[in-house]
């Protein structure tokens, strides 16, 4: 499948990314051999193996519903760029 | 031309676990921002979902109570989308595998809504612009908290419908104690899907999806202004464009969302980081032989074993701790009739008063017991009771203890009633004399004399039946 720079554009828009041409020029090529490696495995007969989600033979992996206490606020912040109020502060993205 | 709208509706419920679906931390309602959150909810990286089990048991018994095919296995899957709510970037919901399918809720008037699904997935995180500095403020308290989402297909008609639906599966819901369905605290929201074709028309129309409608008033007003906003359109000879539209509660109107927002591909595929669920025939059955008595069953059989009439069983069945309270009550073995006027009548009536739920009541059904069977036996006469009631009400008070405290017992003593009434007569000679000319109101009159005199302790019959006796 061909990568086209119109692809490239639509994925950073659903990403809310802004590419500069050059990044985009880039980003086009390694795309195009991601999907190429895949032309590759789509060449293998597949016919007859069952779709797996999970490399593990797991299931029904639960925990009980207890509380724990929560993460401390200003850890968790700190993870951030910017914080105001207790909160992340992040560009507008509320009408 | 006469047009038919056609709904369908998405509705997501919050539910009633005390902990998030994939962490550990509260579901509690409010808390200052970002204070039950943890690295996991926060969508730090390097953290792994563990699913909550109580998510499964809750999703699997509203699939039961909706008529559903439970799915023996199911999965979750990851919808992307690029927006802070979500820290993750994804929502962990479930696409491919839902958890139960086909079922049918009948809204009565001999009308089935059937249903397409009904999956799990996490709520999303809160957004506040901040005016200041025209930058937004995100809350993940709500992040992670467990949602059911239930779809069903296009079978609404009318708004009418829609409510009719919504009141029964918030009913349903509340009985099995999946959801407490406060529309106020968002645990209950709708998504209209609506369109709009000629009458007769077997193509279903280009539809639009109303989000978030979060009160009855607010969805009938959306699918009223919709409706007609589609037909317009119509009408003018224009198309309707398929897409998300905002209710605007003030404006009374639904608008575009920005075509960016309208952006729907949220390439969806499996969590490799939640292994599925499996859920054996012994388990499904356990929640099947568990689940409870619906309030649907709970009408009829009140009405059929105790012959109340239909309006005293929707009263009582409105809240599910109100059934429970009536149903106790009458074990205890006060007259169905009886416990139902007085649940009807005081018991909503302190509720009310004192602004709490049927659920928050102190007040238990053995006080409650013994106050109608005092009546019942003549020691207490009706409104000495219904004053005893609002005393005891708050605390769930010792009804002897009261009475025999403030002296309310009924005067039972003929004797005394006699002497009084003797009294009372002697005194009133007029009204005495308008009786006998026919005056029935000065019987009225005399009565009254006689109860004041006796401080309302005596019972209305005997009191009537000795001043006949002496008029004579
Ligand atoms: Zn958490």
């Amino acid at each position: 499948m061909k990568i086209t720079e119109e692809m490239v554009d639509y994925i950073s828009q659903l990403s809310r990314l802004q590419l500069p041409q050059e990044e985009k020029t880039a980003m086009t090529a390694q795309l195009e051999g991601i999907v190429a490696y895949m032309d590759v495995l789509n060449r293998l007969d597949t016919s007859g193996v069952e779709p797996v989600s999970h490399i593990f033979p797991l299931k029904n992996v639960t925990r009980s519903d207890e509380v724990v206490p929560s993460g401390d606020r200003e850890e968790l912040l700190a993870n951030g760029p910017a914080v105001k109020d207790g909160a992340f502060l992040v560009p507008k993205t509320v009408e | 031309m006469t047009w038919e709208t056609v709904i369908g509706l998405e509705t997501h419920v919050e539910l009633a676990t005390r902990t998030k679906i994939f962490c550990s931390c509260t579901t509690e309602f409010g808390g200052a921002p970002n204070t039950h959150c943890c690295p996991v909810c926060m969508g730090m990286p390097g953290t792994l979902p563990v699913l909550n089990e109580k998510v499964v048991e809750l999703a699997v018994t509203a699939g039961l109570a909706l008529n559903c095919a439970i799915a023996p296995v199911s999965r979750f899957d990851r919808k992307n989308y690029f927006y802070p709510d979500l820290p993750k970037a994804y929502q962990i919901s479930q696409l491919y595998l839902p958890i139960a399918r086909d079922g049918a809720v009948d809204i009565g008037g001999g009308k089935t809504i059937r249903i397409h699904e009904l999956h799990m997935e996490e709520d999303a995180g809160k957004l506040v612009h901040d005016p200041w500095l025209d930058q937004t403020l995100t809350d993940y308290n709500r992040c992670g908290v467990p949602l059911i989402e239930i779809v069903t297909e296009p079978d609404f008609r009318s708004a009418e419908e829609v409510i009719a639906y919504l009141e029964k599966l918030k009913e349903t819901l509340q009985y099995l104690g999946v959801s407490d369905c406060k529309m106020q605290e968002g645990s209950l929201r709708c998504d209209v899907n609506l369109s709009v074709r000629p009458v007769g028309s077997a193509e279903l129309g280009t539809r639009t999806e109303m989000k978030n409608l979060n009160s009855f008033k607010a969805i009938s007003r959306a699918i009223a202004y919709e409706a007609r906003r589609q037909i317009e359109l119509l009408e003018e000879g224009k198309r309707v464009v398929q897409e998300t539209r905002r209710w605007d509660e003030n404006k009374d109107a639904t608008y575009a969302m920005r075509s960016k927002e309208n952006a729907q591909d949220y390439r969806y595929f499996p969590d490799p980081d939640l292994p599925g669920v499996e859920l054996s025939g012994a388990y499904l059955e356990h929640l099947k032989a568990s689940l409870p008595e619906l309030a649907e069953h709970k009408r009829a059989r009140y009405q059929a074993d105790w012959g109340l009439p239909a309006y005293d069983t929707e009263m009582i069945t409105s809240q599910k701790t109100l059934a429970e309270f009536f149903e106790a009550l009458v074990a205890l073995g006060t007259d169905p009739k009886q416990g139902a006027n007085w649940i009807m009548g005081q018991v909503l009536g302190q509720l009310s008063a004192h602004g709490l739920e049927a659920k928050d009541m102190k007040l238990t059904p053995a006080t409650l017991a013994r106050l109608i069977a005092l009546v019942k036996e003549g020691r207490l006469n009706r409104n000495t009771a219904v004053k005893v009631f609002e005393a005891v009400f708050v605390t769930d008070g010792d009804v002897d203890a009261y009475v025999k405290e403030h002296g309310l017992e009924q005067v039972s003593d003929a004797g005394l009633v006699e002497t009084v009434v003797e009294q009372v007569l002697a005194a009133n000679e007029k009204s005495v004399a308008d009786l006998k000319a026919g005056k029935e109101k000065a019987f009225g009159f005399l009565v009254g004399q006689v109860m004041r005199q006796l401080k309302g302790q005596a019972s209305p019959a005997v009191v009537n039946q000795v001043l006949r006796d002496k008029l004579g």
